[in-house]
């Protein structure tokens, strides 16, 4: 063995090497502040290994991205493990490098010999929230998307070049394929290049000047950097792991958002923490200082940052520096609770917060659906999604006269009283028992704000029924049963089939004197009157598409509609759309636990 | 020396050109798309979302008749205005106040009237929200012109 080390030695000189890293003295001895240094290039060393295995399995595109970080967050064995270190091994990075700069600037370890070494580690600094800001649209999820469109917007406000500097960014004048490529190319390949070089030229200035060691400790005994030194380097960096480990365990990993969407509003748009400053930052700034804002400012405090070795030379630099330092610290820890604050306290944002959590789910849920995702990606799926897209349509096109247990279908309720029936639940045995209930069919919740509520039909309810004896009563049950039958509704099939026996009875009962459905409506081979919804049918998916496309047919409402658009005919809702709203409103979309 | 750096140029260049491809790429003029039809847009003037669909080629792909964007329609008899949903400060998607009385942005809190006019001196939008050219055809379809103009600056300069 040692015969083989020698000639390796003889080679390559591996030994001199070895000894000039190990063997370093530090004067004052080994000491626990002069662990930043080796914590952060520990950290790196995690961002490096966990990131290029992400990357072996990471598609950078706008329909692969998102698709591709699901399945590493979900699918791959311990893929969640994986990225929530990737993620938060980052932002523990932020803090370390603030802790190392703190210590730098508290022991002048930026004066004199060591001033291109400090520009160094901000150039360090630099690449790092270079790496954050590229690595938090990677996963293409509303929140990267959105957080990251208000970076590359800063970016075009500068003056002349920006716009340029905007479009190579995002590699077109919109977002998409190629605006992954690239920033997963300053991801993975320019930035970690630049992290690579400045590490190396860091160390090996930090290794020509050596630690700054205080005056009190000049009368100590040298310390070795192996193994003193080491030591404590390999404890802190235990402890940095370990508190990062258990962030990702605690947490259950990085988050994932639901697919980016450049249609659909997404309120709950935020930065990472640590730039939520900037965030805070820019609200202050008036029409017309957005630059000075977002650029010239934060520039002039990085560029008082990076003068510090030279403003460090006169009398009292030090203390100034001291006093710059902390003044801007105060400044960010400020901006930054106090964007948090605002957040926590506006109603909007935590239900926006709440609506995006919602989105993500579902996105997760479909993705896990035997049908998985398709193709087309993430977003085609939610898209395809009745339970996302049906509401949104409701309240769009719907809501300007329908409710949904009150409210728009989104969950506001319009100030406006609704103008037709309560459409949540509709074709259901309970929707009917209520359209059938003489009071409640000439509320606002049935036909109290239409029409109708002087119609054949609640005249029929308010009186007719109410007549009914107890026997009477049982049949009307049934038939009930019948009509809603007639919907087919996924959530109702257990009940209709369990009651096929009873659903049986109810058709024959439709026509019986008593009830006598069929004097205006049309049900199966008995003919009723025109301009009278027909029953055969009613509430399924067919017959629902059939009154959106056009109310006014004789088999619907006819000459007797109020008012509905003619959603099809006049092409108000696209074929799809009406589908979604349809399926959403007959509860037809895929959940994991059956249906409800 | 001269050799090395003449050979070095190669690739740089190389790499610089293609890099700075998408600048040659100017979408210019965006053509009129057909959004939706008059009778959609709520008559009350209240302004509503609708998605822009078009068609789109995305780098490599082209996608047929793709949602690309959203604009709020407001109509005012058979004059529809079009606004564009996008921040005119940082990009940000401006949202309706939940009262529906106003565009609020929830990103850096810019705030318009509904006719998409700076309403609040605090807001630090330096501009109304972009008004795209619109145009009713054949009685009931409502074109709009869909594009994108330049973030954080006074004037309406296309991207």
């Amino acid at each position: 063995m040692s015969e083989l080390l020698n000639w390796l030695d003889d080679r390559t000189g591996y030994r001199g090497l070895l000894k000039g890293a190990l063997y370093e003295h530090i004067p004052g001895g080994a000491r626990w502040r002069y662990i930043w240094g080796s914590t952060l290039t520990f950290a790196m060393f995690v961002q490096f290994v966990t990131g290029i295995v992400l990357w072996a399995a990471y598609s950078a595109n706008a329909q692969g991205a998102w698709e591709s970080v699901y399945f590493i967050q979900n699918q791959m064995v311990g893929g969640w493990v994986l990225r929530g270190i990737h993620h938060y091994m980052a932002q523990a990075t932020i803090v370390l490098l603030l802790l190392h700069l703190m210590q730098v600037m508290i022991d002048g370890a930026y004066k004199a010999p060591r001033e291109v070494n400090f520009w160094f580690g901000l150039g360090l600094l630099g690449l790092v929230l270079g790496l954050s800001l590229t690595g938090y649209l990677l996963p293409w999820d509303q929140k990267g998307f959105w957080a990251t469109k208000v970076a590359t917007s800063i970016a075009s406000m500068t003056p002349v070049v920006g716009p340029a500097m905007q479009q190579l960014l995002v590699g077109g004048s919109e977002y998409g394929h190629h605006t992954l490529t690239r920033f997963f190319a300053l991801h993975a390949g320019v930035l970690p290049a630049g992290v690579v070089a400045l590490i190396v030229g860091h160390v090996y200035l930090f290794r020509r000047h050596g630690v700054k060691a205080p005056k009190d400790h000049a009368d100590k005994p040298a310390g070795m950097f192996w193994p003193d030194q080491v030591l404590k380097d390999g404890v802190a960096s235990l402890i940095v792991m370990a508190t990062v480990l258990g962030i990702v365990l605690w947490t259950g990993g990085a988050h994932l958002g639901a697919p980016a969407d450049p249609t659909e509003p997404y309120s709950a748009a935020r930065p990472e923490w640590y730039f939520l400053f900037l965030f805070q930052w820019l609200k202050y700034f008036p029409a017309g200082w957005e630059v000075v804002g977002a650029q010239v400012i934060p520039g002039l405090a990085f560029g008082l940052i990076a003068a510090m070795p030279i403003i460090g030379k006169w009398r009292l630099g030090h203390r100034l520096n001291m006093g710059i330092g902390t003044a801007l610290l105060a400044g960010i820890v400020m901006l930054t609770w106090v964007a948090k604050v605002e957040d926590g306290s506006d109603p909007d944002f935590v239900a926006a917060q709440i609506e995006a959590e919602a989105a993500a789910h579902r996105a997760a849920e479909l993705a896990a659906s035997p049908r998985g995702i398709p193709a087309a990606g993430g977003l085609a799926m939610l898209r395809a999604d009745p339970f996302t897209q049906g509401p949104r349509i409701f309240a769009a096109s719907c809501a300007s006269c329908h409710r949904f247990e009150g409210h728009d279908g989104l969950g506001s309720v319009p100030e406006e009283e609704p103008t037709a029936s309560d459409l949540a639940g509709f074709g259901s045995r309970a929707w009917l028992e209520g359209l059938l209930d003489a009071e409640r069919i000439v509320s606002l919740e049935y036909f109290g704000g239409t029409a109708h509520d002087r119609g054949r039909m609640a005249r029929f309810v308010t009186r007719g029924l109410a007549q009914l004896d107890d026997a009477e009563r049982v049949d009307l049950a049934k038939v009930v049963l019948a009509v809603s039958a007639e919907a087919g509704l996924p959530y109702q099939a257990e009940s209709d089939e369990a009651e096929a026996q009873v659903i049986e009875e109810g058709r024959a009962l439709i026509s019986s004197e008593a009830i006598n459905c069929t004097r205006c409506h049309t049900f199966g081979d008995m003919i009723g009157d025109d301009d009278v919804p027909v029953l055969t049918g009613w509430g399924s998916r067919e017959w629902m598409l059939g009154i959106l496309h056009d109310p006014s047919a004789p088999q619907y409402y006819g000459e007797d509609n109020d008012g509905m658009p003619l959603f099809g005919v006049d092409e108000i809702l696209t074929e799809v759309q009406m589908g979604l709203v349809v399926d959403w409103l007959r509860r037809d979309w895929y959940s994991e636990d059956g249906n409800q | 020396m001269v050799m090395g750096a003449v050979a070095s140029a190669v690739p740089l260049a190389a790499g610089a050109t293609a890099l700075l491809d998408p600048l040659r790429r100017h979408t210019g003029a965006s053509d009129m798309v057909l959004v939706t039809r008059l009778s959609a847009v709520p008559t009350d003037g209240a302004p509503q979302k609708f998605t822009v669909t078009a068609d789109r080629t995305d780098a490599w792909a082209t996608y047929a008749d793709t949602p690309i964007g959203a604009v709020y329609l407001r109509r005012t008899g058979d004059d529809v205005v079009a606004l564009n949903t996008v921040c005119p400060h940082a990009g940000c998607f401006v949202g309706l106040a939940p009262d529906r009385s106003r565009f609020a942005c929830p990103c850096h809190k810019s705030s318009f009237d509904l006719d998409g006019v700076v309403n609040d001196p605090a807001s630090p939008s330096p501009r109304d929200m972009d008004v795209l050219e619109t145009e009713v055809r054949n009685g009931d379809e409502v074109w709009v012109r869909f594009q994108h103009f330049l973030p954080g600056r006074e004037d309406k300069t296309p991207v």
